[in-house]
């Protein structure tokens, strides 16, 4: 394919090299991330011969070019001419694996991680792992950081004794001399076990674990119980309790908070990398540790794992490990000091229900529900409300309704309107699980009362909540509780209430249906056209707008359309606009087919009129659509009286 | 932070000045000795009694060791720097604000700081003291010693980070061994900080240690030194939380300078590579620096950097956040850099005069107007026949400008449909090519057309064409 090639006259690589070295950093930043056309433009021989060279010697240049740079490399293995070509791309990735910045750095990674698959076995090993070696003894820190993220790539395809050497390059890192690189061993070793042969994983990789979990830096021992999970899944059961626990365990009681951290938050995972044996008899005193801990971080860590924890127990003497060791600890934490360990608590212990069973639920977990309930922290009676469910699955929700209603109560009227946005967020969840009597009885006040609640962002989920409410209790039910309460606030002084009762109207018709729509909500929203505020008039008319669908065509021509017209011509400009608005709309949703489609003639493809630059009627170019004709009506400043009759005999009836 | 039974061993013993020197040592070592225990400060109610006593017997410590003369012998160095690391070294707690601002929010301070001010307080009267021996104490003071040491600046109670500052300063001037692991173990705390976490409470403080350390340099420079100006200080200055910081920073820089000048094209040329692109605050801090730095740079160095130097100040005089284009524009309020740019006149002036032309007819604020005005004028009186050139090829530069910018968007309108067509090419090539294999593998021969197509690649049309080709070249 010669003529793949580019053509050297049209594009003389100085000119695209000028605009890599624009002066304009957002130049050059562009014409970066635009390199693959570049290359394309060279062709794969000039590609290779000139555009990399020139990238791998003068590119000093901002961290930003640089990472771009770095993620296109990754790309390039076709526009150097395929698989057999692609080591060109090692020598700038390789300098980019050496840069300061750490986010440059781990993208040139990245791309070597991924051009490496595209390496034949000999490629590796010619040009790809003395790459690799190169960086892992290179002086500055940089580039022995990025190396260890390259071992686990190359390791699975090249010859023994090279391997032997990865071995022994990955065991010098471990032990760096800057903690900034041992850090980077340490979070790959994991990955680094896994591809290792199993003898190697005892024989390498463990010492190197035992020594990294030691380390005297905490960050990097934190990092080793993070290995610690790849590595006891590696390893077959038997040989866990030697290699693996010790370190294990040293590791729950380290000294600093972040170490113990890790292992709380990795518990889940450690729990099925040890099995069940181990967990019995090792995890279950660490976990009840943790959950002990003098630092509040890692008591809500642990507290965080606490249901996952007990469903991993072996199921034969799972209730008695949760009934004699767990729950004591759980129910310490339910009255801790701090409030993130409650609320983490909180967020998970209603699933211990399923676990425990009806009995065990009533007797040992309910007065934990209840005293969370009365927390004085609304996050954590929040968390609570927010997994009913489990509970309602196990004992039903009656046995909680009656301290149910006082906290939510209570976070319904919370001074935070976040909180009052979550409670409302359950609110259909919860009307679902104590049934329409006891809503009606004891919630819907709180309901009606977030409508006028002083912020917007309240009154809006509040009139989301109440759609959901009607779908849920049917429009009979609606029509009974909550429409005359709405249509009520018609009247309200406060002009906010007053648009809520047309925000609430617009969620609602479709639910309420035709019949409600009409007989009931119509009339409120039409007499509220007359409102001196601008702002409750121009949503009259969205709300006619959006009610229009479900209004029969009756009411539309004798009752919507008078109103319409004199909104069209009221003297405020937002309520004109926002009236014509509804006109147009509701003339395209009465037109009939043949008339939609010579309306749609007026407009291009991209729904711009065609004649938009038409003043007046007379020039425009489609006098057949009355729509057309209005508008152009309107922007030339005639007001005529609107007709929502149209000039053809097939005037669909409105 | 536990409590251990022991606390009982405290007693209320003098240090009685008068006490025969044996019997000193040995109340000496035993008071040490009683300091190892450690209270629970959280909770405050907690054996006031022991706290009280441990309270008296420290100042007696720090007392004796500030005032009596022959206190310090050898077998009390281990108990000391033992009392010592009992009760500084531990795990910093969490911050109890994850999100803690430094220059917004109330740090969290230490509650067992009644104690530990103690210790902080007898270790830099230990330090400090005339009998303290070096010799001896570096077997004790050692790099295990020293890094937690530093582990603790990241403390977030400044009056902690205070005292640790001043010993740090005394352990790097007695212990001239553990000179070199100091600064390597600033150094990677410095670059964890920039590259991993972007937090550490006591960048300042340890700042403040380096600047004086920086005086004391050796000329020539040593590599080691240079590379931690160029690795490591400049690239502090990307940090987020500079300004907590930036004073210091900016001293140890300057510092740099005054010792050698040569490093003074890195330096700049640094701070450009990481100049604020979106925080204005930021900005104003560099300019700062850029003036403290110009107000010692000698005449050769500026030259060398002038060119990108005053790139850079133009691009901030039409910054529209007016407290950046106001500090660039105060530069030439400073007569030492006026002379230097008068001196470069030829040069800097061409850098700057479309910037300041076009921004003093745009920007939206009257203050850097004027002070535009000025600028000019300075400019007109000291060149004006540059001047006057200038304001001549004003519009024909703009002109050619906009030429090149036209240039552009035709060099990649082309480029993008060339690469358009050449995607659609290599489609077709792709499929011509597995339509051969297949018919290769059932034996067919290669047909005249099958060839002509596998030819026409290779009269591609030319990326100016009209878009077609490729699709028809292909069929």
């Amino acid at each position: 394919m010669a003529g793949a090639d580019g053509d050297d006259s049209l594009y003389p690589i100085a000119v695209l090299i000028d605009e890599l070295r624009n002066e304009d950093v957002q130049l050059r930043l562009n014409s970066i991330k635009k390199l693959s056309t570049i290359a394309l433009a060279l062709g794969v021989e000039r590609t290779r011969t000139e555009l990399l060279p020139f990238l791998t010697d003068t590119i000093y240049d901002e961290d930003e070019v640089l990472l771009a740079l770095a993620e296109q490399l990754g790309n390039f293995t076709m526009l150097v001419g395929g698989p057999e070509y692609v080591h060109c791309l090692l020598p700038p990735l390789e300098s980019l694996a050496t840069v300061e910045e750490t986010v440059v750095r781990d993208k040139a990674v990245e791309s070597l991680r991924k051009i490496s698959q595209e390496h034949s076995p000999v490629d590796l090993e010619v040009h790809f792992e003395p790459l690799v070696k190169r960086l892992a003894s290179g002086d500055w820190f940089t580039s022995r950081t990025s190396a260890c993220g390259l071992f686990s790539v190359c390791y699975p395809r090249v010859s023994s004794t090279v391997k032997a050497e990865i071995r022994q390059h990955f065991r010098t890192l471990c032990s760096d001399d800057t903690p900034m690189v041992r850090r980077a061993a340490a979070s790959k070793l994991g990955e680094f076990a896994k591809v290792l042969e199993l003898e190697y994983v005892k024989t390498d990789i463990i010492p190197l674990f035992t020594a990294l979990a030691s380390d005297e830096q905490d960050s990097v021992r934190l990092l080793a119980v993070e290995a610690c999970v790849s590595i006891a899944t590696l390893l077959p059961q038997e040989d866990l309790e030697t290699l693996v626990m010790p370190t294990l365990r040293q590791a729950a009681e380290d000294k600093s908070w972040r170490v113990r951290y890790m292992v709380a938050d990795k518990f889940s995972e450690l729990q099925k990398a040890v099995g069940p044996e181990i967990t019995k008899n090792d995890l279950v005193p660490a976990f009840q540790n943790l959950l002990k801990d003098c630092e509040a971080e890692v008591r809500a860590a642990a507290a965080n794992k606490v249901k996952e924890f007990c469903e991993n127990l072996p199921e034969d003497n799972r209730e008695q490990i949760i009934m004699s060791h767990i729950l004591p600890c759980v129910k310490e934490l339910v009255s801790d000091t701090n409030q993130h360990v409650k609320s983490a608590l909180a967020s998970v212990i209603m699933g211990l229900s399923t676990i425990l069973g009806k009995d065990n639920t009533i007797e040992h977990l309910l007065p934990l529900f209840l005293t969370q309930l009365k927390d004085e922290c609304p996050e954590v009676r929040l968390n609570i409300i927010s997994n009913l469910d489990c509970v309602n699955e196990v004992i039903g929700i009656r046995q909680l309704s009656q301290s149910l209603l006082p906290a939510i109560v209570e976070l319904a009227e919370d001074a935070k309107w976040r909180v009052r946005l979550a409670i409302i967020e359950y609110m259909p969840l919860l009307a679902g699980q104590l049934g329409v009597e006891f809503f009606d009885e004891k919630l819907n006040t709180l309901c009606m009362a977030w409508l006028i609640d002083h912020v917007y962002a309240i009154r809006e989920a509040a009139t989301s909540n109440l759609t959901k409410l009607v779908e849920k209790f049917g429009a009979e039910w609606a029509q009974n509780t909550i429409v005359p309460k709405v249509l009520g606030m018609a009247n309200d002084p406060n002009y906010l209430h007053r648009m809520t009762t047309l925000f609430c109207i617009n969620a609602l018709s479709e639910a309420c249906g035709q019949e409600i729509t009409t007989k009931q909500m119509l009339p409120v929203v039409l007499k509220m056209s007359n409102d001196q505020v601008a702002n409750v008039r121009f949503n009259v008319a969205k709300s006619l707008q959006k009610i229009g669908p479900v209004l029969d065509s009756n009411a539309l021509q004798t009752e919507v359309k008078p109103v319409l017209e004199k909104l069209a011509s009221d003297s405020d400009m937002d309520v004109k606009y926002f009236a014509q608005e509804a006109i147009s709309d509701l003339v395209w949703l009465a037109a009939p087919k043949e008339m939609k489609v010579r309306m749609l003639a007026c407009f291009d493809l991209r729904g711009a009129c065609r004649a938009e630059q038409d003043q007046t009627p007379d020039t425009c170019p489609h006098p057949d659509c009355c729509w057309h004709v209005e508008r152009c009506r309107t922007r030339a400043g005639l007001s005529l009286p609107w007709s929502f009759e149209l000039p053809q005999s097939s005037t669909p009836a409105l | 932070m536990f409590v251990t039974d022991v606390r009982t061993q405290i007693q209320h013993r003098n240090l009685e000045e008068d006490a025969p020197v044996a019997e000193l040592h040995d109340l000496f070592c035993k008071k040490l000795q009683q300091c190892c225990v450690l209270f629970d400060f959280l909770d405050c109610v907690a054996d006031l009694k022991g706290k009280e006593i441990k309270r008296a017997a420290l100042n007696e410590l720090v007392e004796s060791v500030a005032t009596s003369r022959g206190v310090l012998i050898e077998p009390l160095y281990p108990e000391a720097i033992k009392m010592i690391s009992v009760n500084i070294f531990r795990t910093l707690p969490p911050s109890e604000n994850p999100e803690f601002d430094p220059e917004e929010d109330e740090p969290t301070l230490e509650a067992s700081w009644p104690h530990l001010q103690l210790v902080y307080e007898f270790f830099l009267r230990f330090l400090e003291s005339p009998d303290f021996q070096p010799s001896m104490a570096k077997r004790y003071i050692d790099q295990k010693f020293v890094l937690q040491l530093l582990e603790l600046f990241d403390s977030e109670d400044p009056r902690e980070r205070e005292y640790l500052k001043t010993i740090l300063h005394r352990v790097y001037g007695k212990l001239l061994g553990l000179r070199a692991y100091i600064r390597k173990q600033i150094n990677n705390i410095f670059l964890r900080f920039i590259y991993e976490t972007e937090h550490f409470n006591g960048v300042a403080e340890l700042l403040e240690i380096l600047g004086s350390i920086i005086n004391g340099f050796a000329l020539p420079l040593k590599a080691e030194h240079k590379q931690f100006l160029v690795r490591v200080l400049i690239p502090l200055h990307t940090a987020k939380s500079l300004s907590i910081f930036h004073a210091q920073l900016a001293y140890c820089v300057v510092q740099f300078m005054e010792k050698d000048a040569t490093v003074t094209e890195y330096i700049i040329r640094g701070l450009l590579k990481y100049w604020p692109k979106t925080c204005t605050q930021k900005e104003v801090m560099f300019l700062g620096e850029i003036e403290e730095i110009l107000d010692v740079i000698e005449p050769s160095q500026f030259i060398r950097i002038q060119e990108p130097l005053f790139k850079q100040i133009a691009a901030c005089i039409s910054s529209p956040h007016f407290q950046v284009a106001e500090r660039a524009l105060y530069f030439w309020n400073n007569e030492y850099i006026l002379s230097l740019i008068e001196e470069n006149c030829q040069v800097i002036l061409p850098l700057v005069f479309t910037t300041l032309y076009r921004v003093s007819k745009e920007h939206w604020n009257q203050t850097i107007v004027s002070l535009i005005y000025n600028v000019l004028k300075t400019f007109m009186e000291m060149n004006s026949k540059l001047f006057d050139d200038l304001t001549a090829s004003y519009k024909v530069e703009k002109q050619k400008e906009m030429k090149r910018e036209r240039e552009r968007a035709d060099l990649w309108r082309g480029l993008d449909e060339y690469q358009e067509r050449r995607m659609q090419m290599l489609t077709e090539a792709a499929r011509n090519q597995r339509n051969l294999q297949e018919r290769g593998e059932r034996g067919d021969t290669l047909s005249p057309s099958s060839l002509q197509t596998a030819q026409s690649d290779q009269h591609e049309p030319k990326p100016s064409g009209a878009p077609t080709g490729a699709g028809e070249s292909a069929t």
